[in-house]
C-alpha cells in the first residue's frame, strides 16, 4: 500500500519536473530565436521600442528589477560581517550566489538592450562623471567583481585551493564594505536615472527622493528575496528551512517597508501631491495596486508573529513584497511614462521571450551551482575557538568543569 | 557667449514650403522624401497645427541634457552653439533619448549598428562662416541665423514693434537654461505643442544634485561601516578572551584542588 502511494507520488513529482523542463526548453528555444533576430535584424525588428519610448521591458525588468532583486547580497553580507550577526551565516552563500547570478544576468540583459553592446567597455576609458549612467556602469562593473570575489571561496573550497582562500579571507572585510558601498550607490543611482525627467514621469512616482526610495525598497526586497529563495530551495533540494532565521529577516523587511511607507507619505505631503491619489486615471489604480500589494499587505502580514513564523506565511509575505517591488519598477520605467510619451508601449513577444529566458537561465544556473558546489553547507571554520557560538563554548566550559569535579570527587 | 550662434524661427512668416527639410536632407545626405515628423532620416520637420507650421529640430541647449546624461560623453557642446554627437563613442544606451526635454534624438532602430540621429546645426558650415543649410534655403526669412545675443534682441524688437501680432514670449531664451533655437509666434505656444510648463533652470542640475553626494556617501558610509565592524568585532574578541581567561582560571583552580 505505502509503496504504491510512494510510486504515484514519485511519478507525480517526475511529471512535474518534466513539465518544468518542457516549459524551460520552450522558453529557451523562443529566446534563442529572439536573440538571433535581435542581433541580425536590430532592435526595431525584435522590440516594440520607438523614438517616443526608447526604454522598455529590458530596462524596466531585466535591469531595474534584476539589480533590485540582487540586493539581498549586500544586505546579508552587511548583517553577518559588518554588524557581526553571525547566526545569519547559513543564508550567506545562497544569497551571495543569487546576487552574483543576478548581476551576471543584468549584464546579459544589458547586452540585448544596448544598441552597440560591443562598445560597452567605452565606459571604462571615456568618462563623463556628470552622467548617472556612468555611475551605473561603474557600479555594475565593480560590484560584479566584488560579488565574484565574495562567491569565490565557495569554488575554492570545492577544489581545496587553500592558499587563494587565505588571501581572500585577508581582504574579506574591506571587500564586503566595498560591496555594501557600491550597492548603496548602484541601487540609488537607478532611481537617480529618472531625476532628469520631471515632466515625463507621472507625478505619483516622480520625486527628488527617488534615489533613496530605490535604495530602501531594494533592502526590503533583498530581505524578501532571501526568504523567497530559501523557501523555494528548501523544497527543491529537500532541505530543512531555517524558520527562525527567516522570521528574523522578515522583521528586518518589515522595518524597511515601514520606513519606505513613511517616506512615501512624507514625500507626497512635501509635494502636496495627495490629490493625485484620487484622480480617475490608470496611473492612480496602478499606484494603489503597487502600494497595496508591495507595502500595505506585507506590512500587515509580517506584523503577525504567527505569520512570520510559518512557512507559508513567510512565502506569501515575501512573494507580495517582490511583486510589489516589480510593479514599482515597471510603473516608473514604463506605465508612469506613457502619458507624457503620448505613446503606449507593450513589449513584443521577442522581448518577453528574452526576459523569460534570462530568468530561466538564472534558475538553471542556481540549481546547477547548488548541486555541485558547497552552497548550503556551513563554511569551514579554520579558527575553531574563535568562530564557535558563545553558548557552545560555555557548554564546553561547564562540561570540562564537570569532568574536573568528577576527578576531584573520585580521588578524594 | 558672444561667439554663440542661434537661429530665430518666426512662425508668423513660415509658409510651410518644406525647403528647410529638403536642404537639410541634401546637406546631410539623408534619404529623400517629405517627412512630417522628426526621424532618423529627418533632422528637421514641419508640424502643422491648425494652419501654423512649427519647425522642429534639435534646440541645441546652452547646457544640454543629452551631453550631461551620456555615460561615455558622446555629446559635446561647441562654443559656437552646436551640440554634436560622436557615434564612435556611443554604446547605445539611449539615455539621451529618454532624457531630452524636447524629445528630439531619433534612433536607427532597423540597423544592427544603430546611431542616434539629430540636427547638427551644420557645424562644419558654421565653422567656415556659412549659415546652416536650412536658414540659407528658407525663402521667407522665417528661419534667421545669427549671433544668439543679437537674435534675442531682434526677437523682442519684433514683438515690441507689433504687439498685436505676437505672443509676448520668446521661446528658447530661458527654457531649460536657454537654447540656440528661438521661436516667436502669433498663436499661443501651448497650442502648438510646445512644452510651456518646462523648467527655466538647466536640467543637468537635477541629476548633479544626486551625483555630487557620492563622495560623501562613500566617505561617511565607509567610515561608518568600518567603525561598526571594528566595534562588533572587538566585542566578540573581548568576549572570547574573557572566556579563555575564565577557562584557564577554572583549570588552575581545579588543578590546585587536586
Amino acid at each position: 500500500m505505502t509503496t504504491l502511494r510512494m510510486n504515484t507520488l514519485a511519478r507525480r513529482i517526475l511529471s512535474w519536473m518534466k513539465l518544468w523542463k518542457i516549459i524551460a526548453t520552450l522558453i529557451l528555444a523562443a529566446g534563442a530565436f529572439a536573440t538571433f533576430e535581435r542581433f541580425t535584424r536590430g532592435l526595431g525588428e525584435s522590440t516594440h521600442l520607438t523614438d517616443q519610448f526608447p526604454w522598455g521591458l529590458w530596462i524596466g525588468f531585466d535591469i531595474l528589477c534584476g539589480v533590485g532583486l540582487a540586493a539581498g547580497g549586500f544586505t546579508i553580507a552587511a548583517m553577518v560581517y559588518v554588524f557581526n550577526v553571525k547566526r545569519f551565516e547559513p543564508v550567506v552563500r545562497p544569497t551571495i550566489l543569487t546576487a552574483f547570478l543576478g548581476y551576471l544576468l543584468v549584464i546579459v540583459g544589458l547586452m540585448f538592450d544596448l544598441g552597440r553592446p560591443w562598445q560597452i567597455w567605452h565606459a571604462i576609458i571615456m568618462w563623463n562623471h556628470h552622467s548617472v549612467m556612468f555611475e551605473v556602469a561603474w557600479c555594475v562593473m565593480l560590484y560584479t567583481t566584488v560579488l565574484a570575489l565574495e562567491f569565490a571561496p565557495v569554488v575554492l573550497e570545492k577544489f581545496h585551493l587553500t592558499r587563494a582562500m587565505k588571501i581572500l579571507r585577508q581582504i574579506s572585510i574591506p571587500l564586503i564594505i566595498a560591496g555594501v558601498l557600491l550597492s548603496t550607490l548602484h541601487q540609488s543611482s537607478l532611481g537617480s536615472l529618472y531625476l532628469i525627467i520631471p515632466e515625463k514621469l507621472y507625478g505619483l512616482w516622480y520625486s527628488s527622493y527617488m534615489p533613496i526610495f530605490f535604495y530602501v525598497s531594494a533592502i526590503a526586497v533583498g530581505c524578501a528575496m532571501v526568504i523567497f529563495e530559501s523557501c523555494l530551495s528548501s523544497r527543491a533540494f529537500n532541505r530543512g528551512l531555517e524558520i527562525h532565521l527567516l522570521s528574523e529577516i522578515s522583521r528586518v523587511c518589515l522595518v524597511m517597508l515601514a520606513v519606505y511607507a513613511t517616506m512615501k507619505v512624507v514625500d507626497l505631503a512635501d509635494r502636496s501631491a495627495f490629490s493625485l491619489l484620487f484622480i480617475d486615471r490608470p496611473e492612480t489604480y496602478l499606484y494603489w495596486l503597487e502600494i497595496g500589494m508591495g507595502i500595505v499587505l506585507p506590512i500587515a502580514l509580517f506584523s503577525f508573529r504567527k505569520i512570520r513564523e510559518s512557512r507559508s506565511g513567510l512565502f506569501v509575505g515575501s512573494t507580495v513584497v517582490i511583486l510589489g517591488f516589480i510593479m514599482n519598477r515597471m510603473n516608473i520605467s514604463i506605465t508612469g511614462m506613457q502619458r507624457w510619451a503620448g505613446a503606449s508601449y507593450f513589449p513584443s513577444w521577442m522581448e518577453i521571450a528574452v526576459t523569460l529566458s534570462i530568468v530561466t537561465l538564472g534558475f538553471i544556473a542556481f540549481s546547477t551551482a547548488a548541486k555541485y558546489l558547497p552552497i548550503f553547507e556551513h563554511p569551514e571554520h579554520h579558527t575553531p575557538a574563535g568562530d564557535r557560538h558563545p553558548i557552545i563554548e560555555d557548554l564546553e566550559i561547564v562540561s570540562r568543569e564537570g569532568v574536573l569535579l568528577d576527578n576531584v570527587l573520585r580521588e578524594s | 557667449m558672444s561667439t554663440a550662434k542661434a537661429m530665430l524661427i518666426d512662425l508668423t512668416v513660415c509658409i510651410g514650403c518644406n525647403s528647410c527639410q529638403e536642404a537639410c536632407k541634401k546637406e546631410n545626405g539623408l534619404a529623400e522624401g517629405e517627412e512630417k515628423s522628426l526621424s532618423a532620416t529627418a533632422y528637421t520637420a514641419l508640424e502643422e497645427h491648425d494652419g501654423t507650421y512649427v519647425r522642429r529640430l534639435c534646440q541645441h541647449c546652452v547646457s544640454p541634457t543629452c551631453a550631461s546624461v551620456c555615460p561615455v560623453g558622446a555629446f559635446t557642446k561647441t562654443a559656437e552653439g552646436p551640440v554634436l554627437y560622436d557615434e564612435s563613442k556611443c554604446i547605445g544606451c539611449r539615455y539621451c533619448m529618454q532624457a531630452c526635454p524636447f524629445q528630439v534624438p531619433r534612433y536607427e532602430w532597423d540597423s544592427t549598428n544603430p546611431r542616434v540621429q539629430k540636427c547638427k546645426f551644420c557645424a562644419t558650415r558654421i565653422s567656415k562662416g556659412l549659415q546652416p543649410a536650412c536658414a540659407e534655403a528658407c525663402p521667407t526669412g522665417a528661419t534667421k541665423f545669427g549671433d544668439r545675443d543679437e537674435l534675442i534682441r531682434e526677437a523682442y524688437q519684433r514683438i515690441k514693434a507689433s504687439p498685436e501680432k505676437y505672443v509676448d514670449r520668446v521661446y528658447g531664451v530661458e527654457e531649460v537654461g536657454g537654447t540656440s533655437i528661438l521661436y516667436v509666434t502669433s498663436v499661443p505656444f501651448e497650442k502648438l505643442g510646445f512644452k510651456t510648463e518646462i523648467q527655466e533652470s538647466a536640467m543637468p542640475v537635477l541629476t548633479w544634485n544626486a551625483l555630487s553626494k557620492i563622495p560623501g556617501v562613500v566617505g561617511v558610509g565607509g567610515m561608518l561601516l568600518f567603525g561598526i565592524w571594528w566595534i562588533t568585532n572587538r566585542r566578540t574578541e573581548v568576549q572570547r578572551i574573557e572566556r579563555e581567561q575564565r577557562t584557564q582560571k577554572n583549570h588552575a583552580n581545579g588543578e590546585e584542588r587536586i
